[in-house]
């Protein structure tokens, strides 16, 4: 059974019809947050403990004078190299037999360490259980042969689920096409940073059009990675540094 | 659709106009993304399909696809009229096919003309056209050269062709050079569509027209295709007809029509609504598209004379017009059974001759004019639906009872306590029948590909009736009460039949069965309407619909898929033909014999529809729409399009009360003039029910209210019914409507503010959305804005419940005004004018 799986999300075919919204919901029984006006497209507005799928829209002018309205559905990204698991103090956040970043709802002492950690703000804290809680990747689906709710329930094939590697030539291949097409712009997202991601993305932008922190600087500065340790010497306390680079990403988002 | 979803992969080109397909059809979307995605099409060496979306707005449809054009709401005549000048101009239609396949090659009848925005024929005082001159003219030695072989097959003891349906030979000219040739009218007709027109009129600018124009074009070559796609967007407009009329004539000169990969594509918006059309849901027709009986028809014989069409060339089957009296003798059958022989026409005097129109608004037309007593509404909410919501609401309140039958409260069962208004004054007695939903009860859905689906109920009914039990009791307790009381010609009620084991609760699949239809000499069920009679020994309560159910089984519930492509799709031109049942026949791409040249070979062979095989002798690939082993190489081979009586694809047709060439005309409510023709800016013949009503005029000006308004849906909810849906709601929580920057900058107005949207019949007070996605046009020298007018709030749901008006002034068709296309009365929804103001 063990394997290591990854989503890749091909943003280029998304169509922000948030079935994966929805189908995470039913299939986790997440009653979701009371109903919020956000921008009219978005009214989930972020990852958190009810929200493990969430619907970016970015309106935006090219550089031809047209609009552009690109979409991506945001999910935990499962990182190689995981903040939230690095900080968790009782151990809760394990990595599964798919390779997968999973927090244990019978470990969780709700400290909210990861929550701060975190590079992405998947993770919330919720109020009725006092555990903090993100995408599971459908750990139940995959003990089961399944194909995690959100991928099942895309009807574009944006969200593609399969074994990581296969995911990496699927993303690699699409990216040539594009880039055959002319789109210079086209870029692929998790290859590298923290890493390397469990949750692929193609890009047609900047990774901080999407909120998402740029490559250069998603490196988990740990006893796992060299190169960080080495680089920006951090002695102090791995929760700091998460909240350091969760701030710095805050500034970086529109 | 000519076509269906899964066809759309094989397009070169995808024409997406007046739809939303990523938003509206979100799982059917995955095959205009596979043609995107396939390097084999496309134009020029291929690298996937194009995708075009001409739309007021920039949508999620538009922000995947390769072009998006901003086009003003209802002008796509004059864009599709400009592609036709176009392709026309540049040489670049598929000239074997418009020869061969289309009716370019008629003469018209001299005394046609067009002039000023009018064709010949206008009565002014009647508003309406006498459609005598456009007519062909007739071959008159071809006819009587017919009707001498007629005599003599009569003579020989057979029944005559185009038995009924009448012959009218037409002179044709196969060079097209003819003056008074469709093509060279049509020509003529489009000429003034040129460019800086069509820039002029839909604000789309002549550069980005012309490098559209050149992707539409490449599609007249055989080896390329292109499909258009359309919905609601093109429909509900005054001039709906015609506007999705004008995209088929692009179509048939590029010889797009019939083909895997092209066609026209209606896309629905209900999971069955091409069930219900099919099945007449629309007054003026009858199951199976046979036109309702008119005053005056004394018989069967007058009745398809007036209704059925004629057949106009030698080499025309006229498959319909020559079985029209079968299929109407079989549906009276299976309405009047034992009652309806061959002494009494087939019971034809026991259905209504409607004397007026009986079109969607002409009901609240009527109850406002206090001649309506009572409406039963099913599956729908008529206060949330429209057009002119509060005009609704007066008709409804002026009713002595309305029951709605719904699983769920909606507008119309709660209008009479709606927030505002005051129930004591409202007298119309309410009955909520409470119904099952479509997860509780089994039966077919037939989606816009024309596949009739079954499929089983979920869960068990809990303290509701299914709405075709409750409309069967409330039968059988009105045919009671004739029994018991007499009343006004009785017999049509107390004969019709209903051969159910329980009539009061016929079970759906029982329905379909009847829908298909029996031999009654053996009491089998037919597998073909081919097989369907007029002599009073068949049954078929849809005859587009016989063979669905044979004696083999119920069809729809077929499931050979893509489990096993090679067995289930062999041609691997994803036919499926073992997966439900598609009508006419399990056809799955309509008028597939014009895939294929004249000889029977594929246009394209790398995308067949069907193909002569000359050794077996017969037409293979998807099921034919033509007879299967007719060899293409015999002289009196049928024409193509076997349901028109000229055998070939109508690029002029009389059938339109509004023209047999598209023209165009500015929405009822529009900022500008009708810069072709200003004196007739709009449709001629639309009928205006407030001035024949003798009521205050409903409709606005630009300088009261001067943006574009157009309504629609989005991807979270469907229609009203989702207000019930906590997950969709969480999606969608809140009404608003979209203003372009420039306008909300103008007005002060924020993303999250709360506006008054109003036009002359009434207001909207929602919160606003500002966007780029939505901008300017320059149209006939003026800059013009569209407000977006999402429709799916209303006063019922949780989202009013939540809110601290309770949904007042949420509903989106106070605003759309009531009026609607000249031939069917489709409200015209999609274009109006308002006012949008910041409130408080």
């Amino acid at each position: 059974m063990a394997r290591t799986v990854g989503f890749f999300t091909d943003t280029t075919l998304c169509i922000g019809c948030k079935a994966c919204e929805v189908a995470c919901k039913e299939w986790n029984q997440l009653p979701g947050h009371a109903p919020q006006f956000g921008d009219g497209y978005d009214n989930t507005s972020q990852l958190d403990e009810q929200n493990w799928r969430h619907v970016q829209f970015h309106e935006r002018t090219t550089a031809k004078g047209g609009v552009a309205w690109n979409m991506m559905s945001d999910v935990c990204k499962h990182c190689a190299l995981a903040s939230c698991m690095e900080v968790c103090p009782t151990n809760a956040i394990i990595r599964t037999e798919f390779d997968t970043v999973y927090i244990q709802p019978s470990v969780c002492n709700g400290c909210r360490d990861c929550i701060a950690a975190c590079p992405y703000h998947v993770i919330g804290f919720d109020e009725a259980s006092g555990l903090a809680r993100k995408c599971t990747f459908c750990y139940d689906r995959l003990q089961a042969n399944l194909t995690p709710a959100c991928a099942k329930a895309c009807p574009t094939e944006s969200i593609k689920f399969g074994d990581l590697d296969t995911m990496r030539e699927v993303a690699g291949a699409r990216l040539n096409q594009l880039r055959g097409q002319g789109m210079s712009e086209a870029r692929l997202y998790g290859d590298k940073e923290y890493g390397g991601l469990h949750a692929l993305f193609l890009l047609t932008d900047k990774p901080e059009i999407y909120g998402l922190p740029p490559t250069e600087s998603a490196v988990l500065p740990s006893r796992n990675n060299v190169r960080g340790y080495l680089g920006t010497l951090v002695t102090a306390a791995l929760g700091v540094a998460g909240a350091v680079f969760a701030f710095r990403e805050r500034g970086g988002k529109e | 659709m000519t076509n269906h979803w899964r066809d759309i992969q094989h397009a070169d080109v995808i024409m997406i106009n007046g739809a939303n397909p990523a938003e509206a059809h979100p799982v059917g979307f995955q095959w205009f993304l596979k043609a995107k995605l396939d390097p084999r099409r496309g134009i020029g060496r291929g690298g996937g399909a194009k995708m075009i979306h001409i739309d007021p707005r920039f949508t999620r449809t538009s922000a995947v696809s390769d072009v998006y054009a901003r086009i003003r709401t209802g002008t796509d005549v004059a864009f599709f009229g400009g592609l036709i000048n176009y392709v026309l101009e540049k040489n670049l239609i598929h000239h074997e096919y418009v020869r061969n396949y289309t009716n370019a090659s008629f003469i018209v009848k001299q005394g046609f003309g067009f002039n000023e925005g009018l064709f010949s024929g206008y009565d002014p005082a009647k508003r309406l056209y006498d459609t005598s001159t456009w007519a062909y003219e007739g071959d008159v030695p071809a006819q009587a050269a017919f009707e001498r072989a007629q005599k003599e097959i009569v003579a020989g003891g057979h029944a005559p062709a185009g038995a009924g349906a009448g012959v009218a030979l037409a002179k044709r000219d196969m060079h097209l050079e003819h003056p008074r040739s469709v093509f060279q009218l049509m020509r003529k007709h489009y000429s003034r569509f040129t460019p800086a027109m069509v820039a002029s009129i839909t604000g789309i600018p002549e550069e980005q027209f012309l490098e559209i124009a050149k992707i539409v074009g490449e599609t007249g070559r055989p080896d390329k295709v292109m499909t258009i796609v359309y919905a609601v967007g093109l429909t509900q407009h005054t001039t709906g007809g015609q506007l999705i009329r004008s995209a088929a004539l692009l179509q048939l000169l590029l010889g797009n029509m019939g083909r895997p990969g092209g066609g026209m594509n209606a896309e629905r918006g209900h999971a069955n609504i091409q069930g219900n059309t099919d099945n007449a849901i629309s007054w003026e027709i009858l199951p199976g598209y046979l036109r309702i009986p008119a005053p005056g028809q004394k018989n069967l014989d007058d009745y398809v004379t007036q209704s059925a069409p004629k057949k106009f060339d030698a080499n025309s089957w006229n498959f319909f017009g020559t079985n029209y009296r079968k299929f109407m003798v079989s549906l009276l059958k299976t309405w009047y059974g034992d009652a309806a022989t061959d002494k009494n026409e087939y019971a034809f005097d026991f259905v209504p001759k409607p004397a007026t129109n009986s079109s969607w608004i002409s009901i609240y037309d009527q109850a406002l004019k206090k001649k309506m007593e009572g409406v039963i509404l099913s599956g729908m909410t008529a206060t949330s639906i429209g057009p002119d919501a509060n005009q609704v609401m007066t008709a409804l309140g002026n009713l002595k009872w309305l029951a709605v039958m719904d699983p769920l409260p909606t507008t119309s069962s709660e209008f009479w306590r709606r927030p505002g208004a005051d129930p004591k004054a409202i007298q119309t007695e309410v009955f909520m029948v409470p119904s099952t939903h479509w997860i509780e009860k089994d039966g077919s859905f037939v989606n816009s590909g024309r596949w009739m689906q079954w499929k089983e109920a979920a869960i068990p009914p809990e303290g509701a009736r299914h709405d075709h039990w409750v409309l069967a009791d409330v039968f059988q307790r009105v045919k009671k009460l004739y029994a018991q009381q007499g009343g006004k010609f009785p017999t049509p009620l107390m004969a019709m039949t209903l051969n159910y084991k329980d009539p009061a609760k016929p079970e759906l699949d029982e329905l379909c069965q009847e829908i298909n239809g029996f031999d009654l000499t053996t009491g089998k069920r037919l597998d073909s309407f081919g097989k369907l009679k007029d002599d009073g020994t068949t049954t078929a309560g849809d005859w587009i619909y016989t063979g669905s159910y044979p004696e083999a089984g119920n069809l729809s519930k077929r499931r050979a898929g893509i489990q096993d492509p090679k067995k289930n799709d062999p041609t691997g031109m994803g036919f499926y033909h073992g997966w439900a049942w598609s009508w006419p026949l399990n056809r799955r791409v309509m008028y597939n014999r014009a895939s294929a040249d004249l000889k029977g070979k594929p246009w394209d062979p790398s995308r067949p529809g069907i193909e002569w095989d000359m050794t077996d002798k017969k037409w293979k690939g998807d099921v034919p729409d033509y007879p299967p082993t007719m060899d293409p190489k015999d002289p009196k081979a049928w024409g193509p399009f076997i349901m028109n009586g000229e055998g070939v694809g109508r690029l002029f047709s009389s059938s339109m009360l509004d023209g047999p060439f598209p023209e165009h005309y500015e929405p009822v409510e529009s900022p500008v003039e009708n810069p072709l023709h200003p004196k007739q800016s709009e449709s001629p013949v639309v009928f205006l029910y407030d001035k024949q009503g003798g009521r205050e005029n409903r409709f606005g000006t630009a300088k009261d209210y001067p943006y574009i308004a157009t309504s629609y849906r989005l991807t979270e909810h469907e229609h009203y019914v989702t207000q019930h849906v906590p997950a969709l709601v969480g999606l969608q929580p809140k009404p608003f409507v979209e203003i372009p920057e420039e306008v909300a900058k103008e007005r002060g107005i924020k993303t999250g503010d709360r506006v008054r949207v109003s036009s002359k019949r009434g207001k909207l007070e929602v919160l606003a959305v500002v966007t780029k996605r939505l901008g300017g046009l320059e149209v006939n020298g003026k800059t013009v804005y569209h407000i977006g007018i999402p429709i799916h709030w209303g006063y019922v749901g949780i989202a009013a419940d939540r809110d601290p008006t309770k949904g007042a002034n949420w509903l989106a068709n106070a605003l759309t005004p009531f009026v609607g296309d000249a031939n069917s009365r489709t409200p015209e929804f999609k274009a109006f004018l308002v006012n949008i103001e910041k409130i408080g």
